[in-house]
């Protein structure tokens, strides 16, 4: 009897993906519902591990699903709504094809919400969850507040999404929960730190709304993933505020709320403008007391446990500790030039108090004229009326300190200064190979000179940089140990003048005074040279060592091998070349100083004679 | 009803008795068409009767006008018969345009029947006279009347009015004055409004009560006036006495009248009544008037202002003359109690006014946002949660790096090189270092919004939804942990690491060395035909051996007793001794003795095969005296050789040999053996066993090991080389290390696999040899690459550890002559020497 033939991709990875238009006939939605559903679902497509067995056969590339996640978006009841959604529009045109546009606008007026709460629970189950993905949804929502009303993106969309930032950033100023900015060409960096998630997001900087191309830009889609991180920031700031006691809609607290006798027109918009600010706290729910302060992390032998790693980590807490508190009693005044809004943000969540001209924003707290403002950050190159009680500093300070954890000094910040490079705080100081400009090292060791770098062996832990530089520079063949060796047979060569080593040999039919000299020589008794042991000696032993293993690598690794060792040649080659440029450019400006500092003097001295 | 909507509504009203009246003015002429032909009937039959009655031709014109107005009269009483009519209507109260016209036209009736008598009086006679024929008329004038409405009536009307001009100068004027009250403005209003509407506002008692005074009227009806010319009367009048017809006049009297009366011209007879009429001078006017197609009244002025009446302006006086009613200014019951019941449900919140629901609908369009994740979040909740399959995280964006500041370190900006390949790469920009240009800015006022920033959003956006996601391994590793961890050299000394010496006298490269057992001589054979013993600690040669062609291999017995060494010189296999210089004397005096004299013959049994191939000699006086002892001569020129570990086989292999490539010769029996009946493939090389009996052949993929006692193939080891150069083994006979000329060297462990147990890629060329070290567990192999590895290859006792191999050091080789750089390596039976015979005629020796 002949057993049923097995149809071919029944199982394995043949029947564990779908082509998305497999997908979209199992699900019966168009390309642009399945495209929203996804987007609100969280849901991707796969690479498979084998593309031709998952594509059941078929050639290209097409886009794959996991099936079970086509069966879990089958369970999903916004399906139904999108259907539904789907009548309601054809309800909508209908209407406007007979011209009834009363209808029409009842039926926009009415156009029904779909309630994704229960995606939200759903991807993020925790809120730990929900706080490491908020990286991407808090970008795109600082990008959606500074948008006007597209044809795509609804003016309510932007609103609220400027209504969850700000209330984001409260959050982050009541928690202190700052660690880390940066300004960019493309914005303003932030990092965040709650409940032991970093959370980083981009401001743009302003008027960064520029009308995009179509076929570059389908705001559509962006307004689909901002419909989900709407909700989901709204979440997380509604557990934030209330993990720290503040009342949700943020309230203003009694001193600041309107007065009662004064009419206003729009008392929300008047709330709102003073949130907005940045500059006031917020209201606080009725009978919560103060969060106390952390207690002291206590160190505990574990035994995988580092102990130095524990000390480390100790350490790191104080400082972030110091952090939180950097500009505690200090005040800041802000300049009509300077960006107010990441400023305050940044001030207000280290402790300092912020304020600015009346007349720029609502909010503002104190005068420029109040004595007691201890740094007033101006970003022009000079003013006319200046307070002797305060520093004026260009707003790099306040952005280089913070990533320093410490009040650096103003001398190199003052107005009308050439700022020194703004670093970024973001570059893995763990992984090595990387490049480390010397500002950044000499925020590091205050040892460190950068400007006398070149002479002195301070590269210690990239001697082998410095090895590969040198062989690059040679472009000989030769292995750096050859060459090393050769140097140290040169130098023995110097150092003893008389050769030891006797090729006499060849040369037997030589004339006999010669042999005679010769044998007279070698019966001679010179005097002993000390043995120098070449310095090198065991380093090369080691490299020619390790070259040979290298070889003996295996053969399933040796591409890997191969890719990573160029991995690793790629980039001592980039940060020889940053390192060259810096020279390059620091020998420039030493020049132009000196030749400006020569002119000086012969300006004097002209002068003098004259 | 408040004043204004009065005014509206009369406004109102206006509009539609307007319409109605075009619609009166169209059914009219619909009727005059009727009417017409009636007329022209009348008319016809009027002039025949005028012809009949001979009359001029201005009373023919007054016969007409008369007509007229007798026509107009009896239209009256139908009029009248039908302003009763509408009194009924009128009770109703409506102010409906029909009623009002009819009270109108009730009212123009009233005054023409007003003016009636004085009009009568003056034209009695003729209208006696005419009044047969309109009444023979009017018999089917009213029926017809009767039954088309009051289009009939505006005709009439207009008739009125002329009457009523008529009279105006006349008497009424007067009359008006001292009879009512209505002002000039009224008067005026009436007369601007026949325009517009044809309701005459006249007082319908202006004239007072008209029904006593009617005086001699002909009622005879609508017949015509001939019928009567027979009688004296010219008909009846209302209480049915006839009227005298006046005395007929001939032509005489008319005559004599014209001549008398001055009169005469405005005298016209009534046909009504037979009476002489004459003229007035208003009469007489409005004649000339009408023949001129002027409008008859000449007080009227065809182009007075107008005045728009009813306007939207509220007057302050109405129109309307009586008051408004008292409800107009009440609230009404209904509504008030319909409004207080809506503002009760507002009150109760059962119903809601427009600007709260729409913001409610506001409110519920904003979303509530609540504590999603309870206060228990985090606890192991999330485990049991279905989701995504196997779900992949989008991996984070990489953070910004230093060249991203808008302030970054000189470094970074690019220079004049970098921005040229930047700009080359304008059309793949995806190539390009950094996907921004790094810029420096001095301020931070100076920095401007970034123009991707959006579109590396709308990227990223379309990254998570749209990129296919899968679990790749990141190494965490450094490329060093891959590379195996081995000791270090410098633990595993001794091993040779310097050339200590150079043997040199060869005039062609040295194919072939070898150590002697004792490690103190060392024998080369070269291209050059000659065969060198050199003494190993000096480097100096002791002897020269001419063989006369070039020596492809040489090798000293392993025998300690003998001082013998074989040499390979074309197809000639050359048994020497080294002579007395070299070695002990009395050992190559027994070697000499052994070799003197061969073996019995009976011991020398050869099958034809073998003899085919092998021919043994012993050497002659002059052989003998350069050291030759034996010579066995082969069918092709030899290519290997090796010696059994107790010195009496020597295994041989020939090039080209086919079946009969390897042999196996007895030196003691001096006979030879062919192991092979078939060919095992191309041969390389053939080496014995150290101590079991096996032999391994190496063609040129495969190494076969055999059993010589068992004549079987034990095994086969595939080597995964394209070509075997040669093979080595290791002196506890366990191991085996074969070198190939691609370039690799294995290591098998027999007992392992036939599979090589690692492969060695330490060369850079060909590998022509390997050797293993007797004592210590050192390797070496050379090839055409500049080096000689040396290797450590530890073999342990335990089975279960594996073999160690270490590369030790790469030994500086010298020059390559042509492709060729070392073409033998051999250690020193005793100490970590080396010793390799190089391309460029000499020896080395490595310690």
């Amino acid at each position: 009897m002949v057993s049923k033939k097995k149809k071919k991709y029944s199982s394995g990875e043949g029947a564990q993906f779908m082509t998305r238009k497999a997908a979209l006939k199992k699900l019966q939605l168009s390309l642009k519902d399945f495209r929203r559903i996804c987007i609100l679902k969280g849901i991707y497509p796969r690479e498979p591990r084998n593309r031709k067995r998952a594509q059941k056969g078929a050639g290209g590339i097409k886009t794959l699903y996991h099936t079970k996640d086509i069966k879990f978006l089958l369970h999903e009841p916004i399906i139904w709504k999108l259907r539904e959604l789907k009548v309601y529009q054809q309800k909508i045109r209908r209407a406007r094809a007979t011209r009834e546009f009363g209808r029409m606008r009842k039926y926009l007026r009415d156009y029904p919400s779909i309630n994704i709460d229960h995606i939200v629970k759903e991807r993020y189950p925790t809120f730990v969850d929900a706080l490491r993905d908020l990286d991407d949804c808090l970008t795109l929502c600082f990008l959606f507040s500074t948008f006007p009303s597209l044809k795509k993106v609804p003016r309510n969309q932007s609103m609220l999404c400027r209504r969850l930032t700000v209330e984001f950033m409260h959050a982050v100023i009541a928690a202190k929960a700052l660690r880390k900015v940066f300004v960019s060409i493309k914005g303003y960096y932030y990092q965040a730190e709650f409940e032991g998630q970093t959370i980083t997001w981009i401001v743009p900087h302003h008027f960064s709304f520029q009308p995009q191309n179509k076929d570059e830009v389908d705001f559509k889609i962006m307004s689909t993933f901002v419909e989900f991180y709407t909700m989901m920031l709204g979440f997380v700031n509604y557990k934030l505020f209330h993990s720290m006691n503040l009342v949700y809609p943020p309230q203003l607290t009694a001193g600041f709320s309107p007065d009662s006798e004064k009419d206003l027109i729009d008392e929300h918009a008047y709330v709102a403008e003073r949130i907005a600010a940045l500059n006031i706290s917020l209201a606080k729910v009725a009978g919560a007391n103060e969060v106390e302060e952390l207690p002291e992390i206590d160190i505990f032998q574990s035994e995988d446990g580092d102990p130095q790693k524990l000390e480390e980590a100790k350490q790191e807490a104080e400082k972030v500790k110091k952090l939180k508190t950097m500009f505690k009693g200090l005040k800041f005044f802000i300049n009509r030039e300077v960006p107010r809004e990441p400023l305050v943000f940044i001030i207000r969540c280290f402790g300092g108090e912020v304020s600015w001209d009346r007349n720029h924003f609502v909010g503002a707290t104190f005068d420029e004229s109040d004595e007691s403002i201890a740094y007033q950050i101006v970003d022009r190159p000079s003013m006319d009326k200046q307070y002797l009680s305060r520093y004026y500093v260009q707003p790099q300070w306040v952005f280089d300190s913070i990533n320093a954890r410490t009040l650096l000094p103003i001398n190199k910040y003052l107005m009308g200064a050439v700022l020194p490079p703004h670093l970024s705080p973001f570059v893995d100081k763990i992984k090595d190979q990387v490049y480390m400009p010397p500002e950044e090292r000499a925020l590091k060791d205050p040892d460190f000179k950068p400007l006398d770098d070149e002479p002195s062996g301070s590269d210690i832990e990239e001697a082998s940089d410095e090895d590969a530089e040198e062989k690059n520079e040679q472009e000989s063949e030769e292995d750096g140990e050859t060459a090393l060796a050769r140097q140290y047979q040169q130098e023995i060569a110097e150092d003893s003048p008389s050769d030891d080593e006797e090729d006499g040999e060849d040369d037997l039919d030589k004339e006999k005074k010669k042999l005679a000299k010769e044998k007279k020589k070698a019966m001679a008794v010179s005097s002993g040279v000390p043995f120098k042991e070449n310095p090198y000696q065991k380093q090369i032993e080691d490299k020619q060592a390790f070259r040979l293993r290298e070889k003996l690598v295996r053969k399933k690794h040796r591409n890997l091998y191969k890719s990573m060792k160029a991995g690793q040649e790629k980039r001592k080659k980039e940060i020889w070349l940053l390192r060259k440029k810096r020279r390059l450019h620091d020998e420039k400006v030493k020049e132009e100083k000196k030749a400006e500092k020569r002119k000086q003097k012969m300006q004097a001295f002209e002068a003098a004679t004259a | 009803m408040p004043p204004y909507k009065t005014g509206l509504l009369k406004r109102k009203l206006s509009d539609e008795s307007k319409e109605i009246e075009d619609n009166n003015s169209k059914s009219d002429e619909d009727v005059g068409l009727i009417r017409g032909e009636l007329d022209a009937e009348n008319d016809s039959t009027d002039s025949e009767h005028d012809d009949d009655d001979n009359a001029a031709s201005d009373t023919e014109r007054d016969e007409i006008l008369f007509h007229d107005n007798a026509d107009s009269l009896l239209s009256d009483e139908a009029n009248e018969s039908l302003a009763e009519s509408s009194d009924l209507t009128d009770s109703e109260g409506d102010d409906e345009s029909e009623d009002a016209e009819s009270s109108d036209d009730e009212d123009g009736d009233s005054n023409s029947d007003e003016d009636k008598p004085e009009k009568v009086k003056e034209t009695k006679p003729t209208t006696k006279a005419e009044s047969e024929d309109s009444g023979a008329e009017s018999g089917t004038g009213p029926t017809l009347s009767g039954s088309s409405d009051g289009s009939k009536k505006k005709k009439e009307r207009k008739v009125i009015k002329k009457k009523e001009f008529k009279q105006k100068p006349t008497k009424t004027k007067a009359v008006q004055k001292s009879n009512d009250s209505i002002d000039a403005l009224a008067n005026k209003i009436k007369e601007t409004n026949v325009t517009i509407q044809p309701v005459q506002e006249k007082d319908e008692y202006e004239s007072g009560d008209t029904s006593d005074e009617e005086e001699r009227v002909n009622t005879a009806g609508a017949v015509p006036s001939w019928w009567y010319d027979e009688y004296e009367h010219v008909g009846y009048d209302v209480e049915g006495r006839r009227i005298a017809r006046p005395p007929r006049r001939d032509r005489i009297d008319e005559f004599l009248r014209k001549c008398e009366d001055p009169e005469f011209w405005r005298t016209v007879r009534d046909p009504g009544t037979g009476q002489d009429i004459i003229l007035s001078k208003q009469d007489l006017e409005l004649i000339a008037r009408i023949r001129e197609g002027r409008v008859p009244n000449p007080e009227h002025d065809e182009y007075q202002p107008w005045v728009e009446w009813f306007s939207r302006e509220v007057l302050a006086t109405p129109l309307r003359a009586f008051p408004e009613h008292k409800r107009s200014f009440l609230p009404s019951r209904e509504e008030q109690r319909h409004v207080s019941r809506i503002v009760h449900a507002l009150k109760m919140g059962w119903m809601k006014t427009r600007k709260q629901i729409a913001e409610e609908r506001k409110k519920n369009k904003e979303h509530k946002f609540y504590d999603l994740w309870g206060s228990s979040a985090g606890v192991g909740e999330g485990e049991g949660t279905r989701g995504v399959q196997r779900h992949v995280p989008a991996p984070r964006r990489a953070p910004p790096g230093h060249a991203e500041s808008y302030n970054p370190p000189p470094e970074y900006l690019l220079d004049a090189k970098e921005m040229k390949e930047w700009n080359k790469l304008q059309q793949t920009p995806w190539k390009r270092k950094y996907t921004f240009l790094p810029q420096r800015h001095g301020a931070l006022r100076e920095v401007a919004a970034y123009e991707r920033f959006t579109r590396e959003r709308f990227l990223r956006c379309l990254d998570l939804y749209l990129a296919p996601r899968a679990i790749k391994m990141r190494l965490t590793i450094s490329p060093e942990d891959l590379v195996p961890k081995l000791p270090s050299p410098r633990d595993l000394q001794p091993f040779p690491t310097t050339e200590v010496l150079k043997f040199t006298g060869h005039t062609d490269l040295v194919r072939s060395i070898d150590f002697d057992p004792s490690g103190q001589y060392v024998v080369s054979g070269s291209d050059d035909g000659t065969v060198k013993i050199w003494e190993t600690s000096s480097g100096r040669c002791l002897r020269t051996l001419a063989l006369g062609c070039a020596v492809s291999r040489v090798a000293w017995t392993p025998a300690a007793g003998l001082s013998l060494l074989a040499a390979a010189a074309g197809t000639r296999l050359l048994l020497l001794n080294p002579g007395a210089g070299v070695g002990a004397h009395r050992v190559a005096q027994r070697t000499d003795d052994l070799l003197a004299d061969p073996p019995p013959a009976r011991d020398v049994v050869m099958d034809e095969r073998t003899a085919a191939c092998v021919q043994w000699e012993a050497a002659d006086a002059a052989q003998w005296a350069r050291g030759v002892r034996v010579v066995v001569t082969h069918f092709k020129p030899l290519l290997h050789l090796s010696w059994h570990a107790r010195g009496d086989y020597l295994a041989a292999t020939v090039e080209d040999g086919g079946a009969r490539g390897v042999l196996v010769h007895q030196l003691s029996r001096r006979r030879s053996q062919l192991p092979f009946r078939r060919a095992p493939g191309r041969l390389q090389c053939a080496v014995f066993h150290p101590h079991r009996p096996l032999l391994f052949v190496a063609t040129q993929r495969v190494v076969r090991v055999y059993d010589l006692v068992k004549q079987e193939l034990v095994r086969k080891l595939l080597a995964g080389a394209q070509w075997i150069s040669s093979l080595a083994l290791h002196p506890a006979g366990d191991n085996l290390l074969v070198a190939s000329y691609d370039r690799k060297c294995m290591w098998f462990d027999l007992e392992l696999s036939s599979k090589p147990y690692q492969t060695l890629r330490l060369h850079g060329g060909a590998v022509r040899a390997v050797a293993f070290h007797p004592r210590y567990p050192l390797f070496a192999s050379a090839g055409d690459d500049r080096y000689i590895v040396v290797s450590h290859g530890m073999v342990y006792n335990d089975l279960l550890q594996n073999p160690l191999l270490v590369p030790l050091k790469q030994l500086r080789a010298p020059e390559p002559r042509g492709e060729l750089c070392v073409l033998d390596v051999r250690f020193h039976p005793a100490q970590p020497w080396l010793l390799a015979a190089a391309a460029d005629h000499s020896l080395r020796l490595y310690a």
